[in-house]
């Protein structure tokens, strides 16, 4: 192949942000001091085409936007072709390919923040900054969901030259203060802690169960110092992983059979097929993928997770790897998520350094290590394929299955993709055995499961209850219904809604899907009779054309079609024809989408109809 | 000795397509199945000349025991699938694939299978309201954002045409993203990569760098790009511009088959050839040399054949 370069240059800055990322993601067959990155090094420099990703991170870091040189600049380092280096730049909403302010304010005004006052900071940011994405040294453009409802209203500070951080609740008021700051203020130490991440201090916040003795997922939370491996070991810490290195690999697998543990990220497939297809597959290296790019509105569970108790995930990523045969681990997490991005940095580079990750482990010849990759700014990289394209630097487009993760996955090799709540799980199974784990609950519905409870609710978070357990009874542990329900969104924006006369609903895979709704990611979203409905699904059916990747007709169109024929309803046109339409639509777009993304987009629409809610 | 040349030898399979049980050769696609046996199904971004690309979704049918609907370009067939190609889910499927195309694409241009399709599909664009005006900037939308609409008027991709060399235009207004011009410049054919989808959802559009023009891009005017092109979007500026004059007859050109005479490979040519002059060249996508895929001299140098002297 013959790259054709521009003569565009790259500033020094944006060249030393190349070589940080080369130097952070070297291969394991990397020959030691052979600089491959000029154009004619063919599949050697094609071979590193997954740094794509990060070093257009680490410039947007440095410099706040993607200029012509930098994007030259990789393309001649990575022997990528310029026209795909573009196509995948513009892919992610938080990279930007024109001049931007280096200061970026992502304001959410998804369905949880919404209500909670987001157009009362939009409005102020408009005043101080001008319209969206303008401004010379800061500026503000709409995001969806955080990932943050719990704290709802919520904003994430996309900085050049120093930390993102994730301010919630956000304050017109306290954002002011907070862009001063950084205007004035020296950026400092590049790693050094932000002082914003305080306010995340307490755990309450997120979990008010925290400390309570029945919880097994959320058990830590509150409870260790999230950032001493020792404090984790004294709480438990890697007791699951000496127990699963005794049992050995099988016998492993089998506990989590054993205990019907099902996929927590959606779409509920068995794990213990899942791991047993791959550590079976006779093609190697087997790749183990943790689906931490959690984006679906409403959903806040893996990101409290992730910050109160990251050793937790690194502990079930080395069980599951151990168990399926793999050396190497991606954590896939998405973008907007700072401050669990730090704290697992962090305790992978403890892992590591107290011998946990690496080769040879704790002395067992056993070798495994992780790689932590950024999303950046896509929710259909959630989708585990269009995930798998993300990490090897392609666009974030699904892949067209057969074939499955399970036999040609990551660099087309056997890769085991689980959810990051899925992964805990995988901890007290091994505490307590399959068997025992499998007696919470039932069916395909075993053990604990996180929900993510926001809206009008006394107290929004994450609550840990067993499988089996009402609707009502989440809300009522949740503080109860602010005002008076009119419905709860159940699932997230894939999913559906629930009147009040359907509180006794179970909660499990079989009773949600009895009546047609679905737990999806666990959202559990309030809605009381003062809640603007129409707008809600306006904001859907928003986001659904906004996060389509663009590749299959029936999403790509249908979402937009969608979205307009919503608004005529909202104006008063007549219902028949556009119902006609709308139901066509989501016929299609379940019937023929290449994957969840657009098989679920009507789903929240149409269920909002059928219920009578618009 | 004689020695027999036997292609790969494949196993039968049993597959039952409505209703009729056959034996295929294992590896094969249910398309090439439903086309072996003369059931018509409509294709958009598949070729017989490329990988099956899999992004139109226009060749779906169902396959029991999936949950949806399967596309048959790309699924091969399975010992004992099930395939249904004339239920109302599959017809439903592709009357609205390709009502939303024509919807937000202008379909003017594509074959007269895909103006017949929509017929006998019974497609309705105009349901979804009058179509947006042009827009210059397309390119230019905030990834991940959008004006909210009033549904007043159906969004659509209309723009000017991109004319910025002698020899081929590109109309995106008429792009239904099928990705066959991605891959006959990549991997499937011309390995140059001078383009690629750039963007996201409905503002994904095809691309050089930076969104730039062909001249300073990777293009080295194969036009193999052109010949996959279904809908028109691609096209030698030669016919864009008897288009625009309204001198475009179809059905008054012959097609003439010949042997390039540039260089030894033997490339197969089709001329195109309307009122004594050739318009436009091809190749057979089944031709064993080209693949139905050509170069710069191939495709655009017949301009020494035409110089008569002026009657």
């Amino acid at each position: 192949m013959d790259l054709h370069l521009s003569t565009a240059e790259p500033t020094e800055a944006e060249r030393r942000a190349v070589d940080s990322a080369f130097a952070a993601h070297r291969s394991p067959d990397d020959v030691p001091g052979a600089d491959v990155r000029f154009p004619d090094s063919g599949h050697a420099a094609r071979a590193r085409r997954h740094i794509l990703l990060p070093a257009l991170h680490a410039v947007m870091d440095a410099v706040g936007h993607l200029t012509p040189g930098a994007l030259n600049h990789l393309a001649r380092v990575l022997s990528v072709p310029p026209a795909d280096v573009y196509g995948v730049a513009t892919f992610y909403a938080m990279f930007s390919v024109t001049p931007r302010a280096p200061h970026v304010v992502h304001v959410c005004d998804d369905v949880a923040c919404a209500p909670a006052g987001a157009e009362a900071i939009i409005a102020g940011l408009a005043e101080d900054l001008g319209e969206e994405g303008e401004g010379k040294e800061a500026c503000w453009v709409r995001s969806p969901c955080l990932g943050l409802c719990e704290r709802a209203p919520a904003a994430m500070l996309q900085l050049a030259g120093r930390p993102d951080v994730s301010v919630a609740p956000a304050a017109i008021g306290g954002l002011r203060a907070e862009l001063d700051r950084i205007a004035t203020e020296e950026p400092g130490e590049p790693n050094r802690v932000p002082a914003a991440d305080a306010a995340f201090a307490d755990a309450t916040v997120s979990v008010p169960q925290a400390g309570q003795p029945q919880l097994t997922l959320l058990r830590r939370v509150g409870v260790v110092d999230p950032e001493s491996i020792d404090d984790y070991r004294a709480h438990g810490g890697y007791e699951a992983l000496r127990r699963a290195v005794a049992l050995g690999p099988e016998r492993v697998i089998r506990e989590v059979s054993d205990a019907s543990l099902t996929g927590r990220g959606g779409a509920a497939f068995p794990t213990g097929v899942k791991w047993d297809g791959v550590a079976r597959a006779p093609s190697r290296p087997h790749y183990l993928v943790c689906n931490a790019d959690e984006s679906e509105p409403g959903t806040f569970k893996d990101r409290v997770l992730m910050e109160y108790d990251p050793f937790g995930l690194i502990e079930a990523m080395t069980i599951a790897g151990y168990a399926t045969g793999c050396e190497r681990g991606y954590l896939y997490i998405r973008g907007e998520y700072p401050l669990a991005t730090r704290r697992l940095e962090h305790a992978i580079a403890t892992a590591r350094a107290h011998g946990y990750l690496g080769a040879d482990m704790a002395g067992d010849g056993f070798t495994f290590d992780i790689e932590l990759r950024r999303g950046a700014g896509a929710y259909i990289c959630g989708e585990e394929t269009a995930l798998l394209n993300s990490i090897e630097g392609h666009r974030g487009e699904p892949r067209n299955k057969p074939p499955f993760p399970s036999t040609s996955g990551l660099f087309g090799k056997p890769t085991v993709i689980n959810n990051v709540e899925t992964l805990y799980n995988v901890l007290p199974v091994l505490a307590v055995g399959g068997e025992a784990f499998a007696k919470v609950g039932g069916g395909r519905s075993t053990g604990t499961k996180l929900f993510c409870v926001s809206g009008a609710v006394g107290t929004p978070g994450v609550y840990e209850v067993d499988f089996g357990t009402t609707l009502g009874e989440l809300l009522e542990l949740a503080g109860g219904v602010r005002g008076e329900l009119r419905a709860v969104l159940l699932g997230g924006a894939a999913g559906g809604f629930v009147l009040p006369d359907g509180l006794d609903l179970p909660l499990t895979l079989e009773g949600s899907r009895e009546i047609g709704a679905t737990l999806g990611s666990g959202v559990v979203l309030a809605l009381d009779t003062q809640a603007d409905l129409t707008g809600t699904l306006r904001r859907i059916a928003a986001f659904f054309r906004d996060e389509s990747c663009g590749q299959c007709v029936p999403c790509r169109v249908g979402t937009v079609r969608q979205e307009e024929a919503l608004a005529r309803l909202t104006r008063g046109a007549p219902k028949g024809p556009e119902l006609t339409l709308l139901d066509d639509l989501a016929r299609v777009m379940q019937d023929a989408s290449i994957c969840g993304l657009g098989q679920t987009a009507p789903a929240a629409v149409m269920s909002a109809l059928k219920l009578g809610l618009l | 000795m004689t020695t027999v040349l036997l292609g790969s030898i494949s196993r039968l399979v049993t597959v039952t397509v409505d209703g009729r049980e056959l034996r295929v050769p294992e590896g094969a696609t249910i398309l090439d199945v439903l086309r072996d046996r003369g059931v018509e199904t409509p294709t958009l971004c598949w070729a017989p000349n490329l990988t099956p690309i899999n992004a139109c979704r226009v060749c779906m049918v169902e396959v029991e025991g999936s949950r949806v609907l399967v596309p048959s370009c790309a699924r091969k067939v399975e010992d004992g699938m099930v395939v249904r190609t004339d239920t109302e889910k599959v017809r439903h499927s592709r009357r609205m694939v390709l009502e939303l195309l024509a919807s937000s694409v202008d379909m003017d241009q594509a074959s007269t299978d895909v103006q017949r399709w929509m017929v006998e599909y019974g497609v309705d664009p105009a349901r979804y309201g009058p179509p947006a005006p042009p827009e210059d900037d397309r390119a230019g939308h905030r990834v991940g954002h959008h004006h909210a609409p009033d549904g007043s008027t159906a969004a659509n991709v209309a723009q000017p045409v991109k004319v910025d060399n002698d020899l081929y235009v590109r109309d995106y207004a008429r792009c239904i993203l099928c990705y066959k011009c991605v891959k006959a410049c990549g991997t499937d054919a011309q390995f140059t990569f001078a383009i690629s989808a750039a963007g996201r959802g409905f503002d994904a559009h095809i691309a050089t760098e930076y969104d730039g023009e062909l001249p300073d891009s990777a293009c080295v005017y194969c036009g193999n790009c052109i010949g996959v092109c279904p809908t028109g979007a691609l096209k030698s500026v030669r016919e864009h511009e008897l288009r625009e004059d309204g001198d475009w007859r179809p059905e008054e050109q012959t097609v003439t088959t010949t042997i390039c005479s540039f260089c030894g490979v033997g490339c197969n040519l089709e001329l195109h050839v309307q009122q004594g002059s050739i318009v436009n060249v091809t190749s057979p996508s089944d031709h064993d040399v080209t693949h139905g895929h050509l170069c710069i001299k191939g495709r655009f140098g017949f301009q020494h054949v035409q110089n008569l002297p002026d009657a």
